[in-house]
């Protein structure tokens, strides 16, 4: 079958996607600018400064000279990409192979899929069509190959069919930008009066190689299609999504769980024979009465376990409401992850079951929250509170050494509490503190332990520590907030030794 | 004579028949750890702090909780040797990780559970010793009843995990189905040639109750990664005696 290929330019990529997601600008002009060698230049411009004279390039504070008024924002290339391959997902639905061609434009292989539509011409305005409706301003053309299609689109008139081989006729009078060719190449044609690809495809090859290198005529010959080229096509995301519909509308728990468990079993297989597991799953019931109810799990591992999983859910099943009756059962693994066999020797251990453990930990997060469990590692910072952070997985292992240099105390308030002490001298331990009422006497001390702030984030007074020892033996951790230095410093319960 | 030694033998066969009945079952010589109690161990059943229970300890103020959580962290660290993980569960955590590590703890091989109320905590804890992979799992809270403490005890027969139940603060001592209860309680630091400073902690412990062993009161510190003893004194004794007067 002749190949096909339908190029999308949109004119104004970056001001269509900024309007789409403020609506308010849809009716304002706005600028958007991006740093090029120390200046302000512009990226995109909403459609409306066109007939205004603003290009692409023209620096910010010239425009602004201009129209005082505008509003200007910064651009974001890697939002933009993002929202192409967005856009080439959704035009999967008109020809399976899409690649998206940054910074503005799409690239459609449409072999074989326009006369689903009823032919090339209806095909083309209904994609343009849709474009356009949602706010896009867009340029097309359909062609033999990617390099005529995108040339015509970008270069030649609007909603261009170019006939089956009538591309080397279309591209002769098309300016040599058309073709996709450096800005060095470019230049060097300029300055040789070459204004149309037509002027140079008949010299001869050898000539066009000495002079402007193969990169040239390879791109001419991918234009006339005499010469192969590859695009990378989009590959939407896979959908791990279950369905059982019911024949009798289910309201039982048992039924419940057994629908759910049938629908875990295919989804785990399907996940197991694609070497993923699940992090966090739904399980969406649809009732006759037209509403949907639904319960929600997370795992802390990823896993393929339908028993496991199942039994997750089956804490929450009595939290589903059926009312009359459930029709549709639906399974959706929202959050899929890898799962690898080496995690299983974490922590180097010889007796650990880790599955198990991790299962433990999925029960226990579905009964008092995932936000209910811990895990530390220790940071390279001396002030208490900041020494250590939280691990996001439980295989995460600790860079750095705990540090054991300086002893600290086993039990540490989360606030420090305030407390009046008696000191003799400055800079000497206290002699006694009173903490809500009561009185301490303090009989060994050690200290003080100056830890400053970290000035590089936060600024205040430094703190020295003091370990005391009290009658009965009871140890603490005191610290003096600030100098002496006219004031006298507050002093604080920080925590208690073993 | 022989008879009077045949008696015996009866009575010891008898004994250690009871004591199956009651759920006790010590543990094969190999899977028994030295938890470095030198005298405490003469307290014990079979000379080896009962794994595979659940063990009480009582903190009636913060001072004795930090002394307690020492005191556990030290068997803790026995019990963790092979790299194992345990769980530590708790409603008002003040728990500072890294002073685990003084321990002979590796303060990333714990887990915390940090739980809303009581009812939330005892069902983690059951679920925990319920799991053979942990080697421990330390509950902190405040008030267990004997019904529940009976659910912990048959969750651990199962699975041969040792629990610590650390109470703080408890309205009343009632009585619980554990195997033991401790009261841990601070003494002052032996500073050696008279230096200054704070010495290296030393406690009071003292096993109230122990089932199928004889209560006792020692003084045990922490030196050096190991249980430290030193005979009780008498000046610690009049000390506490001061204390509860």
């Amino acid at each position: 079958m002749p190949k096909r290929f339908l190029s999308i330019y949109f004119t104004h990529f970056a001001a269509d996607r900024m309007a789409r997601h403020h609506p308010e600008l849809r009716d304002q002009p706005f600028l958007l600018s991006a740093h090029v060698r120390g200046r302000m230049v512009v990226k995109d411009f909403s459609p409306s400064l066109e007939q205004e004279g603003i290009r692409q390039g023209m620096v910010v504070a010239d425009v602004k000279a201009i129209y005082p008024s505008i509003k200007v924002f910064p651009d974001d290339p890697a939002e933009e990409e993002k929202h192409l391959k967005a856009l080439a997902e959704w035009s999967i639905r008109y020809t399976p192979l899409v690649a998206s061609d940054f910074p503005d434009g799409l690239l459609l292989d449409i072999s074989g899929c326009p006369h689903l539509w009823g032919g090339e011409r209806p095909y083309l305005e209904t994609i343009t069509g849709c474009f356009q409706h949602n706010g896009y301003d867009t340029r097309a053309a359909i062609a033999d190959t990617i390099g005529a299609a995108w040339a015509v689109a970008h270069f030649g008139q609007n909603m261009t069919i170019v006939e089956p081989d009538g591309q080397a006729q279309v591209l002769q009078s098309l300016p040599p930008a058309a073709i996709r060719l450096d800005a060095v190449t470019l230049d060097r044609l300029e300055k040789l009066g070459f204004k149309q690809v037509g002027q140079f495809s008949h010299i001869p090859r050898p000539n066009l190689r000495r002079r402007f290198g193969e990169a040239l005529l390879n791109r001419l010959d991918q234009a006339l299609g005499k010469a192969p080229e590859a695009l990378e096509y989009v590959k939407p995301t896979p959908l791990y999504r279950e369905q059982l519909p019911c024949i009798e509308p289910i309201r039982t728990a048992p039924g419940i769980g057994f629908a759910l468990k049938r629908l875990l079993e295919s989804l785990c297989e399907r996940l197991a024979k694609e070497g993923k597991g699940l992090r966090s799953g739904i399980f969406i019931c649809h009732r006759i009465d037209g509403k949907t109810v639904q319960i929600s799990i997370g795992t802390n591992r990823a896993s393929c376990n339908a028993e496991h999983l199942f039994k997750l859910f089956e804490l929450k099943i009595p939290t589903l409401e059926p009312a009359l009756g459930i029709e549709l059962f639906e399974l959706e693994a929202s959050l899929v992850e890898e799962v690898s066999e080496t995690q299983e020797s974490l922590w180097a251990t010889e007796n650990t079951d880790h599955k198990a453990i991790s299962e433990l930990l999925d029960r226990i997060a579905g009964k008092v929250g995932m936000n209910a469990i811990h895990r530390y590692l220790p940071q390279d910072r001396y002030w208490p509170e900041l020494s250590i952070r939280e691990a996001t997985t439980l295989n995460e292992k600790p860079e750095t050494d705990w540090c054991t240099e300086r002893l600290r105390p086993l039990h540490l308030l989360a606030h420090p509490e305030p407390v009046e002490v008696m000191v003799p001298l400055p800079d000497y331990p206290p002699v006694h503190f009173r903490y809500k009422g009561k009185l301490y006497n303090i009989v060994k001390a050690d200290g003080p332990e100056r830890i400053e702030q970290e000035w590089w984030i936060q600024t205040g007074p430094p703190r020295d520590y003091y370990q005391l020892e009290d009658e009965n033996g009871a140890r603490y951790w005191l610290f003096r907030l600030g100098l002496y230095d006219g004031e006298s410093p507050k002093w604080f319960l920080h925590g208690y030794f073993a | 004579m022989e008879g009077v030694v045949n008696k015996q033998e009866i009575l010891r066969q008898l004994r250690e028949k009871l004591e199956v009945l009651e759920g006790f079952r010590p543990l094969p010589q190999e899977r028994q750890l030295d938890f470095g109690l030198g005298p405490m161990a003469d307290a014990f059943p079979g000379r080896c702090l009962p794994m595979g229970a659940v063990h009480e300890f009582i903190s009636p103020s913060p001072a004795c909780a930090a002394a307690s959580t020492g005191f556990i962290s030290g068997l803790l660290s026995t019990l963790m040797k092979n790299g194992s993980i345990c769980l530590w569960v708790s409603t008002r955590r003040s728990l500072f990780p890294p002073a685990l590590k003084s321990f002979g703890i590796e303060p990333h091989q714990v887990i915390f559970v940090d739980v809303r109320n009581e009812k939330e905590a005892l069902w983690t804890m059951e679920q925990g010793l319920k799991c053979k992979s942990l080697s421990a799992v330390v509950a902190e809270l405040r008030e267990v009843s004997f019904d529940e403490s009976r659910r912990l005890q048959l969750a651990v027969e199962e699975s041969r995990v040792t629990g610590f139940l650390h109470r703080l603060q408890p309205r009343s001592e009632n009585t619980l189905a554990c195997v033991s209860r401790w009261k841990i309680r601070p003494l002052p630091s032996v500073v050696s040639d008279g230096l200054p400073g704070v010495g290296f902690p030393l406690w009071e412990v003292e096993l109230v109750k122990i089932r199928n062993g004889r209560p006792g009161i020692w003084s045990v510190g922490w030196r050096d990664g190991a249980f430290h003893h030193t005979p009780v004194t008498e000046v610690a004794m009049s000390q506490v005696e001061k204390r509860y007067a």
